[in-house]
């Protein structure tokens, strides 16, 4: 098992025919991702050709490339001033789960496409972020395929490289994933930790956990609450940021210290303090989870 | 993006917010000169990005012109947390009977923007919130419709009981809004926000932040950037499309990935270093970001050595050895550079990067320690 995409996930990928998600489809195809359609307004009618001779269909809208298709998931490339709106228009479409990748779009822009996704019952994932793969089923965003590997471990983060670090040593040393989920560097998201931990804490293939966070906000904190209170699951947690001054961004829009909010030193202390076992390093990581699934 | 404030206050008399006039001044002979066509009686306020100005000195009382331009002679060139003053405010000294706060923010936890206001103005809200929330009412404007009359009239009804003072600060509600959402903004406060002993009610302080994710669509607020007021290591980067913070150590950092570059901060400084810089080269190989960053990270004399950490996924490692390769022919760089680099064509990499001379580590820890080391000797 896995959690938000696996064997069944449909794809429709808006923004195809653009330089990022051109690339980015083909890279999914040759993981094997069911890449059923492709949007992109006033290319309709085309269609997208695979690196293994495999086309895609190519629509103006949504909703014709979801009723054409039966497309289930959406993955969006769509430049920043365009994203917002892609976003709405994937939740109006019949698709329950939209995982953003675009960085840069406007906050407030997002607040209404997150309020918009939420009244009609659809899932998002991102924006700002790697999407997610499930090792040997599927892969949705720009994740590199060759670093993961089937097994026990589920893996949710806010950073891209970063996962890409912990889980190339978890598959260096032979500990494989269930799914790995990049939720995004952004202030606003939409799938937030709490979400990715009670779905890991369902799937019976999912043993043990890991969680990045990083500085600004208060998701980590509350996903160790969340974690005491919920999880049966053993979690292994890494944050990042120990070292950024406050009030100074560092490259994602949501990695802020405001204040005394949001510190690394804060976010760690209340891992610890709900039971969540704290790697210093990030090779520390494999270690704790070797423990962990004993 | 931060503005100064009397940039802020554009926006907010565009918006229809009563503020009083200002007009800027950079030498002390246009404080006299802007104060004399004002009456004389006027504030001076050293304009930079940057809280604490009052206790920093930066913001003077005049009696008369004469005294604007002592007080403008002071302030300008100033030195506040780092920065210096290059431009004041003189505007208008105002009769003030009560001073109240209103702020809107994005809210991370409601994904909303998030009304704030006290009755207890021109103070530090954080420290309002976190001692005494009670004297803090709270609105979180619905984004589908945003601030609705009736909330904005809830939100005054908090700060007055005067009728007139109520309708008046129930309009500067919804201008906030409109001047928020108008200018792109993260953050917009009116700190104090006063009323007069004739019963007027004027923001006679203004701060913003805008989102730079708005920059793309706002020409007219992107114009209101103010280089003078970020270290010139910071523009050369942003220009370049780097992500950089420069800190206070010697070890210069060179990453791919926020998320990433912070972690090798964190373990420059666990292995007994202090990292000179945030840097975060993006996703792209292009060789002229890699020189960019370069320069930049070299331009600090504090830098003893250059540490690459790279995992390449989507970014090629054998693109980023390619971009050093041709970052050290083009400039002459000084402090050496230790490189650690995985993932995507790795191999090539490492062939390209032997052929010139360097050396790759493949972990993390080991370039770091060694980075530190090298520091230090």
């Amino acid at each position: 098992m896995a959690i938000f995409i696996d064997n069944d996930t449909k794809l429709v990928v808006q923004g195809i025919t653009g330089r990022d998600g051109s690339f980015h489809t083909r890279q999914m195809m040759e993981y094997g991702t069911q890449v059923v359609a492709g949007v992109t307004p006033g290319k309709g009618g085309q269609s997208f050709e695979g690196s293994d001779g495999k086309s895609v269909p190519i629509f103006n809208t949504m909703d014709e490339a979801v009723a054409t298709t039966g497309a289930n998931t959406s993955v969006i490339y769509v430049p920043p001033a365009f994203a917002a709106d892609a976003i709405m228009e994937a939740a109006d479409s019949g698709v329950g789960f939209v995982v953003a990748i675009t960085e840069g779009i406007p906050v407030l822009d997002m607040a209404r496409a997150h309020a918009f996704a939420r009244d009609r019952g659809v899932r998002v994932l991102g924006p700002n972020c790697p999407g997610l793969i499930s090792p040997g089923k599927s892969k949705v965003g720009i994740l590199p395929a060759q670093i993961v590997a089937e097994g026990p471990v589920g893996l949710v983060s806010r950073s891209g490289t970063l996962t890409y670090e912990a889980v190339f040593q978890l598959t260096n040393v032979g500990i494989g994933q269930t799914t790995c989920v990049g939720i995004g560097g952004d202030p606003l998201i939409g799938t937030n930790f709490v979400d990715c931990l009670e779905a890991f804490e369902a799937d019976a293939d999912t043993k043990a956990i890991v969680m990045i966070g990083e500085i600004g906000g208060t998701d980590e904190q509350e996903a160790a609450a969340f974690v005491k209170a919920n999880l049966s699951k053993p979690v292994v947690g890494f944050i990042a940021g120990q070292t950024a001054p406050p009030g100074r961004r560092m490259g994602h829009a949501g990695a802020i210290i405001s204040g005394s909010a949001g510190t690394a030193e804060e976010k760690m202390k209340a891992f610890k303090d709900n039971g969540i076992a704290v790697a210093t390093r990030p090779v520390d990581i494999v270690g704790l989870i070797q423990e962990a699934l004993g | 993006m931060n503005i100064h404030e009397y940039q802020a206050k554009e926006c907010f008399r565009a918006a229809g917010i009563p503020v009083p006039p200002g007009e800027i001044a950079t030498t002390p002979d246009e404080a006299e000169a802007i104060a004399t066509r004002f009456g004389g009686m006027v504030v001076v306020k050293a304009q930079v990005h940057s809280g604490g100005r009052g206790k920093a000195g930066g913001v003077k009382l005049a009696k008369n012109a004469v005294e604007a331009r002592e007080h403008a002679a002071r302030i300008l060139g100033m030195d506040i947390k780092g920065l210096t003053v290059e431009k004041v405010l003189v505007t208008p000294a105002e009769d003030i009977a009560t001073e109240a706060y209103v702020g809107v923010l994005v809210d991370r936890k409601s994904q909303a923007a998030t009304f704030m206001v006290s009755a207890e103005g021109g103070v530090d809200i954080e420290e309002v919130a976190a001692t005494n929330p009670e004297a803090i009412r709270k609105l979180t404007v619905d984004p589908r419709y945003g601030i609705l009359p009736h909330q904005a009239h809830w939100l005054a009804n908090y700060l007055y009981d005067d009728p007139g003072l109520i309708k008046q600060a129930t309009k500067i509600m919804m201008q906030l809004y409109r001047a928020f959402v108008d200018s792109g903004a993260s953050m917009a406060e009116i700190n104090p926000l006063i009323t007069t002993p004739s019963g007027e009610v004027k923001a006679i302080d203004a701060k913003m932040s805008i989102d730079d994710s708005e920059l793309f669509r706002r020409p007219g607020i992107e114009a209101m950037r103010d280089i003078s007021s970020e270290p010139a290591a910071e523009t050369r980067a942003r220009e370049a499309g780097l992500s950089f913070v420069k800190l206070d150590g010697d070890v210069g950092c060179c990453v791919n990935g926020a998320g990433l570059a912070m972690a090798t901060m964190d373990l420059v400084k666990y292995y007994g270093g202090e990292p000179a810089n945030f840097l975060d080269i993006g996703g792209s190989s292009n060789p002229d970001k890699v020189v960019a960053a370069l320069e930049i990270i070299t331009s600090d004399p504090n830098v003893k050595v250059i540490l690459f950490n790279i995992f390449g996924g989507i970014t090629r490692c054998d693109d980023v050895a390619n971009g050093i390769v041709e970052a050290t022919r083009r400039i002459d760089i000084e402090p050496p550079i230790v490189i650690r680099l995985t993932g995507t064509n790795e191999e090539e990499a490492l062939a390209i990067l032997a052929d010139a001379g360097f050396s790759a580590y493949t972990s993390m820890d080991d370039v770091v320690e060694t980075a530190v080391k090298m520091a230090k000797a």
